[in-house]
């Protein structure tokens, strides 16, 4: 079994008082350091045959286009040694181009669009490539502190080859003021590291008089070089 | 070695995500094992139920295979059963998995380990999200498994799902507070 390396501290972030919802919902004990076992190692997947054609195109699973600028998002998913993975399942969830969620819970004051559910999935190719055509999502305020908005940003989850390699997270717009102000780009304290969520333009990905490109590779966690045993 | 991604909190909206996906069905009628159903609530720091919080499991077969291809033992996962399980928590923080009593599994140093289940817990207000298992009040392996060893004694019966009148095993996890539940870095 080859066991998967420790993420590096400072990596994913921790409960943070300044995203006030983390107050009351991080542990307060130490976590419990325990050896990876055939439980972790494996791990889940999702019935792929039910990633439907339409599924990574945002932009096309309503009778008509719905309203904003429309973007491609496209990357790899890697393992931490830089090797692709395929067959990953990656999902992303977002606001429309007003900033709203599709979701009875979102109240903020901006329209819904009825051609946008701001939902899609897709697998990785043989070269851990995935794609998305989908909408450039909109700013929206939050009610963390005065005059709160969150930076774009579109969630992804995604599902790795095991236990251990799951993730969700959020992928963020280059350029974008609003990180300097949001607790929680800011939870991951150091700088290098948090530029790691930040896509890049990318020309090259561009497709003239359709649609701007942005790039952006998810590094999931690696596995150790040498075999151990089970 | 390339740099990980870090993680980031699933937000209050991720069951817009959940809703475009198949429904998350474990069990089918030929599944072979003992049925059981799981249920509990997730708690916060001042006993309240969080409504928002994703729960997803992992978990082998009642043979104790996983359906992974890293699990190459001889014996075939029971190709009915979908080991993995997902669930959006409801208004009172509560959720429910409909699923198999799983099989003991290898332990590192080649003994067993006593039945679990894996869990992850995200929400909003998590910003990475937290590890646990759900072992069971009724195995006896339990008391010489290798990952409960490392727990505390004190803290331990939190990660045991105990059974209820109505045949049900209870679990709650606690996110914060004097009953948290043990949460894992592995």
């Amino acid at each position: 079994m080859l066991l998967y390396r420790r993420v590096p501290p400072g990596t994913h972030p921790p409960e943070d008082p300044a995203y006030r919802s983390t107050v009351l919902r991080h542990p307060l004990e130490p976590l419990v350091q325990i050896p990876q076992t055939i439980s972790e190692i494996t791990g889940p997947s999702y019935p792929y045959d039910v990633v439907g054609p339409v599924d990574n195109d945002l932009t096309r699973q309503h009778a008509a286009a719905p309203i904003g600028e429309r973007i491609i998002v496209e990357g790899r998913v890697l393992d931490g040694n830089g090797g692709p993975l395929r067959g990953a399942l990656v999902e992303i969830w977002q606001a429309n181009a007003c900033g709203r969620y599709a979701h009875e819970v979102d109240t903020h004051d901006a329209p819904l669009d009825p051609n946008f559910t701001g939902t899609g999935r897709t697998l990785t190719d043989e070269e851990g490539r995935y794609r998305f055509v989908t909408i450039q999502p909109g700013h929206y305020p939050w009610g963390n502190h005065y005059n709160a908005w969150r930076p774009a940003h579109i969630h992804f989850s995604v599902l790795g080859p095991g236990f251990l390699t799951r993730l969700v997270t959020q992928m963020y717009f280059p350029g974008d003021p609003l990180q300097a102000l949001d607790p929680i780009f800011n939870s991951v304290r150091d700088p290098e590291v948090r530029q790691r969520m930040v896509s890049s333009f990318d020309i090259d990905l561009t497709v003239p008089d359709w649609a701007l490109g942005f790039r952006w590779d998810i590094v999931l966690r690696g596995r150790e070089a040498t075999p151990e045993l089970a | 070695m390339a740099g990980i991604t870090p993680s980031q909190t699933a937000g209050p909206y991720f069951g817009i995500l959940l809703r475009g996906r198949a429904e998350c069905r474990q069990v089918t009628e030929g599944t072979r094992g003992t049925r059981i159903v799981i249920e509990g609530r997730v708690l916060d720091g001042a006993g309240n139920g969080i409504n928002d919080a994703l729960i997803e499991t992992w978990q082998a077969d009642a043979n104790g295979r996983y359906r992974h291809p890293e699990d190459c033992r001889p014996q075939l996962p029971d190709p009915t059963f979908n080991g993995f399980g997902w669930a959006h928590t409801r208004q009172d923080g509560g959720y429910r998995f409909e699923t198999i009593k799983p099989g003991p599994v290898p332990a590192p140093d080649g003994g067993n380990q006593s039945p679990h289940i894996l869990v992850s817990i995200m929400a909003r207000g998590i910003l990475t999200r937290f590890i646990t298992r759900i072992y069971f009040d009724d195995e006896l392996a339990n008391a010489n498994d290798p990952i409960m060893g490392l727990v505390p004694a004190a803290r331990r019966d939190s990660l045991v799902a105990h059974r209820t009148a109505d045949g049900h095993y209870a679990f709650d996890i606690v996110m914060q507070g004097p009953n948290e539940t043990v949460f894992f870095d592995v």
